[in-house]
């Protein structure tokens, strides 16, 4: 074999090809990934079922999962295996689009932190400190209690307001991150050639710094996309999330909870769910971790 | 250092401020008021409405009551709560015993469980009982807190009853059965399940923090001396190794308070455990926004402390940390 060849054979392996083979090596990951897939294609054809999500039946309710409703029907008698479909649909929605907010907010501000530093740097991670001491958890409650009832029209779907204040109050995970990645890649020679050659800040930043930060940000991701979902259906459970009759896991696992002496089968399937897709994901996390990481030799677990 | 902690307590008071302006407009301008529910009582006169909203200084500008909510709350008066006309402050002290409890005896527990399983599962990494363990706490983590509440009410408390007496085997809820209030014996088994729910996610966690602090620790040059210059694998692992992997805790656990109070209230909200967190989310779905506001200021205050005192004991514990 000559050395153009193997040059060749590694030039093919192009960077995204690689990272995914290596993703699927990892058995678990590849597990998960083919969870979540499934998991979103029940959410994408929820549909298909032959019953309403939020049609009443009463005279059809808590019916044990039987052949016709899989997993039962709750107190007005709605089809519990649809309504988790339809579920789902929220549930990974708000996961994905919120954290998609959250870490663009993120990479944005530890960019431009740990870049430019000094005064830039001072002031925005003061304002990220600020807002890691937020109790969280309350805030959560009071913007998805009072947010609604604001009067701003495109504030009146709940599924929109539990986005913006998930991705409001954990941008600053990511941003620590993206700054800390770039105080050290800022230093490397590579950054100090194209300085040297005249590259402009923001090409530096975008072209140069910034793929070599795709791995760790990739990771993180998944960390917050996890959360975000815990997050949303804990606010949903608690009554100040996505509001009903739109069905999510966190309203089904509430409902569940005031039947639970008529019904205890009903608070398994919501929560089972969302512990999937969790486990899926941070499952995929891992993956990912491994894959980018050149020092991990693929023994194929 | 005096200067650094006095500096760092000077930097809380914007913080303090923009989170209080914030919430306080947005609770305010949300329409209907904090009378909204009186007003759709039909035992409240519209009358009776106007002299109350007169009496809560609700017709002044936002601006003018947000200066008279602050300069109270600076006196220490947290404002009144609307529901139950009672002191805000007097609530959240009658409240934070229980949640103290609650939480003092579940992270307790969390540490005592955790600190073992990650150093053992360091201590034989890839071995059989690390494998488990890794795979048990990586499930543990994807547990949300509320599903597993509500599964041990429906498990211990509807489903499985004393093949004996016929009785559910743990309370689902309260602080006590009733008739029994203050007995303790009674409170300490109302506390299992709770206190179950909530430590079962950190000990997750914290064994898996603990395990990769460990292992990072291990790769460090003074284990290697400490190897080199012949000390036992014991004294190598849990002399050196174990006291510097520990280190991190202190300020993890500080930038965790905000979630330990988030897994608080969701344990109180599902066992009806009368703590600060069951007093929020009450006060949530009545709008009673002067407890709404009081809670999280306190909270607030509380998290910021706690980072201060984390830094300024990870100075004492590391000499090699300087502040400037």
């Amino acid at each position: 074999m000559t050395e153009e060849t193997t040059l060749a054979a590694i030039q093919a392996q192009s960077m995204p090809r690689l990272i995914i083979r290596r993703l699927f090596k990892h058995r678990l990951a590849g597990l998960a990934i083919a969870s979540l897939l499934t998991l979103v294609l029940f959410a994408v054809f929820a549909s298909l079922s032959p019953y309403s999500p939020t049609d009443q039946t009463p005279s059809n309710s808590f019916q044990r999962p039987n052949s016709e409703h899989w997993f039962g029907t709750d107190e007005l008698g709605r089809d519990i295996f649809t309504r988790i479909l339809f579920g789902g649909r929220v549930s990974l929605a708000v996961g994905l689009i919120s954290t998609f907010l959250s870490i663009s907010l993120g990479v944005v501000i530890g960019a431009l932190a740990g870049y430019f530093g000094g005064w830039t740097d001072s002031i925005l991670m003061r304002v990220t400190d600020a807002f890691l001491t937020f109790p969280t958890i309350f805030v959560l409650i009071i913007l998805g209690a009072f947010l609604r009832e604001q009067p701003l029209p495109w504030l009146k779907n709940s599924v929109i307001v539990v986005i913006i204040i998930i991705a409001a109050l954990s941008w600053m995970w990511p941003a620590r991150l993206v700054r800390s990645l770039f105080l050290v890649i800022r230093e490397r020679e590579f950054v100090n050639a194209t300085r040297a050659l005249g590259g402009s800040h923001a090409r530096i930043i975008l072209s140069h710094i910034l793929p070599n930060c795709i791995g760790p940000i990739l990771v993180s991701g998944t960390l917050q996309m996890a959360s975000a979902i815990i997050t949303e259906s804990g606010l949903s459970y608690l009554g100040f999330g996505v509001q009903p009759p739109t069905p999510t896991w966190g309203s089904i696992l509430a409902t569940a909870q005031t039947h639970v002496f008529r019904a205890p089968w009903l608070a398994f399937y919501p929560g089972a769910m969302i512990f999937i897709t969790v486990m899926a994901i941070n499952y995929i996390g891992d993956g990912l971790r491994d894959a980018f990481d050149p020092y991990v030799i693929h023994t194929g677990k | 250092m005096r200067t650094y902690a006095l500096r760092r307590v000077l930097q809380t008071i914007p913080i303090l401020l923009i989170i209080s302006i914030l919430l306080f407009f947005l609770v305010r301008a949300a329409p209907g008021g904090p009378l909204s529910a009186a007003r759709r009582n039909p035992n409240i006169s519209l009358e009776q409405i106007e002299v109350l909203e007169e009496k809560l200084g609700l017709n002044d500008p936002l601006p003018v009551q947000y200066w008279r909510w602050l300069s109270g709350m600076l006196r220490g008066d947290l404002g009144d709560s609307i529901k139950f006309h009672r002191p805000v402050l007097e609530m959240i002290g009658e409240r934070i015993p229980n949640t103290l409890l609650l939480v003092g005896v579940s992270f307790g527990i969390t540490l005592l469980v955790a600190i073992p399983l990650g150093v053992l599962s360091a201590r034989r990494p890839y071995s059989l009982f690390d494998y488990t363990t890794t795979t048990i706490t990586f499930m543990g983590q994807s547990l949300p807190v509320y599903w597993l509440g509500l599964g041990l009410i429906v498990i211990f408390y509807v489903v499985l009853k004393n093949p004996f007496t016929g009785e559910p085997f743990f309370p689902g809820g309260g602080l006590n059965s009733v008739g029994r209030e203050g007995d303790i014996p009674d409170m300490l088994w109302h506390l299992v399940l709770p206190v179950v729910a909530l430590s079962l996610g950190w000990i997750a966690w914290y064994s898996r923090f603990l395990r990769s602090s460990m292992l990072d620790v291990l790769h460090e040059d003074y284990v290697r001396t400490a190897r080199a210059k012949g000390a036992r694998e014991n004294v190598v692992y849990y002399k050196h190794a174990f006291r510097n992997a520990i280190l991190p805790l202190v300020t993890l656990i500080a930038l965790d308070l905000p979630s330990l109070f988030a897994g608080a209230l969701f344990v109180e909200t599902i066992f009806s455990w009368p703590g600060i967190g069951r007093l929020f989310w009450d006060a949530a779905r009545g709008r009673d926004y002067p407890v709404l506001l009081g809670v999280v200021m306190i909270d607030a205050v509380l998290i910021i402390t706690a980072n201060i005192l984390a830094d300024l004991a990870y100075g004492w514990l590391d000499p090699q940390v300087k502040y400037d």
